[in-house]
């Protein structure tokens, strides 16, 4: 338990002094979502009717921009050596790394989701399977991202093919929770694809750090 | 039981002569049951009541796409073996069907394209199997650049297993997708339990086609195995005597 | 071979648009992983001139 605290305390520190990396995701986000505003004429319906789309795609590319660097600093420090020594489980510290980039980086979009969608014109009915998938499918992106960021880990060209080798994995994601809201806008019962990002998150949480840890491990070797 | 024989045959230079005289065997088998299933498909299979002669794609789209999902199963048991056992030739078996996979699902892809546009006025809809088959694209693409971007070969190919590993559950929603969703692309025909539904005239050119390109994608596999053996082992007194020897020959394939 | 085969009830393109796809991808199968022998094979044999 005091592994945990302790990884997990240092993250956190880690951020707080670097203020403005871990603000630039939530702020893509924000501006990604604005953008698609500017980009119609005001008061569009079609843009109610893309808000599920364009809130998920954003929050994806927003959680995307600070992932090359979860392990990249720790590398270069030689901090992931350390880890990889350690008599403490790779497989934990990687869980640990991957839920302290949900926490900075997924957390505040899930919060900033309903006064964008509201931006958007997205019906309010539709909100709550909206945060609800977010809040489901973030973790699932910081997890999966974690396991691509492992690949990559200290490859030259590794942050160009980071976004690459993400695509595929959270392709299953996007759909359900675009999918959840897409299901209330037309009075369609969300639950099923709420599940389905349920059990997805299930699946990425048990499984996904002890491969990125063999990730890790590969990059040492 | 005795393993003799596997654990030689593991051996890269084994290997490369096994391949090197199975391959034209597969490759040749497989270009003649290809031919029989494109003469049988568009010469001698009678047009479809419904589709017509469009139907005639399926000769082409079928094999391709069955192909792209047993390469990619093929590919990640390779993952697997190479995590779990550090095989060498696992590794290169692994990063052998990539590019052929990828080419396969690309095929799959355009063909269904092709019939979809006759047949459901579009060329695209992002139904649930169309999106996981484009997606297998995506991943086998993935495993090509991951390969390319490590500079120690060993350790791209382990990287490359892991993502293989966990790109293997796209399969199973590619092939289910049409039982578990409503989708605009037909349901299994032939590889469903029970009678496949299709008549024995069209039917017959359709399996030589299937057995045909397995072979086709087995004999490059082998071809591109041999590649990445040799890369590897450049170093090696077996790859410079076969070098000399592979150069005096007259057929270098 | 008849104007209907090449016709193929109208949908001459889409088939053999699909033919003509299928034969590219087949053939670049057997050309492409010929070419990258030969050209390993020739980077071999400059690194053992350089011997």
């Amino acid at each position: 338990m005091s592994a945990f605290v302790a990884l997990f305390a240092r993250e956190l520190k880690l951020a707080a002094r670097a203020k403005t990396e871990w603000l630039m995701p939530p702020l893509f986000f924000v501006i990604v979502v604005t953008l698609f505003g500017f980009g119609v004429r005001p008061n569009d319906p079609q843009l109610a009717a893309f808000a599920p789309a364009i809130l998920w795609v954003g929050a994806l590319l927003a959680a995307l921009l600070s992932l090359e660097r979860l392990y990249r600093s720790d590398q270069e420090d030689g901090t992931l050596e350390q880890l990889l020594v350690s008599d403490t489980s790779l497989t934990f510290a990687v869980f640990v790394k991957s839920l302290a980039h949900w926490l900075l980086s997924g957390l505040p979009l899930v919060l900033l989701a309903a006064p964008l969608a509201s931006m958007l014109g997205l019906p309010s009915a539709q909100f709550a399977p909206l945060v609800l998938g977010l809040a489901l499918g973030t973790p699932c992106l910081s997890f999966i991202g974690g396991f691509v960021a492992a690949l990559t880990v200290g490859l030259p060209r590794g942050g160009a093919l980071l976004p690459v080798l993400v695509l595929p994995l959270i392709v299953p994601v996007v759909i359900f929770g675009a999918g959840a809201v897409r299901a209330a806008g037309q009075g369609l019962d969300a639950g099923a694809p709420l599940y389905f990002l349920a059990a997805i998150l299930m699946f990425t949480l048990t499984v996904l750090p002890w491969l990125a840890a063999a990730a890790l491990r590969n990059a040492f070797e | 039981m005795n393993w003799t024989w596997f654990h030689r045959l593991a051996s890269p230079p084994s290997f490369f002569r096994f391949a090197q005289r199975l391959a034209p065997w597969l490759g040749g088998l497989g270009l003649l049951l290809l031919v029989a299933c494109w003469f049988g498909g568009l010469v001698l299979a009678p047009a479809d009541y419904q589709q017509k002669d469009a139907f005639r794609i399926i000769y082409v789209h079928v094999p391709a796409a069955a192909v792209s999902l047993t390469l990619y199963v093929a590919m990640a048991v390779c993952g697997a073996i190479t995590l779990i056992w550090r095989m060498k030739l696992a590794e290169c078996v692994l990063i052998a069907i990539a590019p052929v996979g990828a080419s396969f699902t690309a095929l799959a892809l355009i063909t269904g394209m092709l019939w979809g546009k006759p047949m459901w006025g579009a060329y695209w809809v992002w139904d649930a199997r169309l999106t996981a088959e484009l997606v297998l694209l995506f991943l086998y693409l993935g495993v090509v650049g991951l390969n390319g971007a490590f500079d120690d070969a060993r350790a791209a190919a382990r990287a490359c297993g892991l993502l293989a590993i966990v790109g293997a559950v796209n399969v199973p929603i590619v092939h289910f997708s049409v039982d578990w969703w409503n989708s605009l692309h037909q349901g299994a025909t032939i590889l469903k339990f029970g009678k496949p539904n299709i008549s024995a005239d069209m039917a017959w050119p359709l399996y030589c086609g299937l057995l045909g390109t397995y072979l086709w994608c087995a004999a490059a596999v082998l071809r591109r195995t041999q590649n990445e053996l040799l890369l590897r082992e450049r170093g090696t007194r077996w790859v410079r005597e076969l070098g000399t020897e592979l150069d005096g020959a007259a057929d270098v394939s | 071979m008849s104007a209907e085969f090449w016709g193929m009830g109208g949908y001459a393109v889409y088939v053999w648009g699909s033919f003509g796809a299928a034969l590219v991808i087949y053939l670049w199968n057997v050309v492409a992983p010929h070419r990258r022998r030969r050209a390993i094979l020739n980077r071999i044999a400059e690194a053992q001139g350089e011997e």
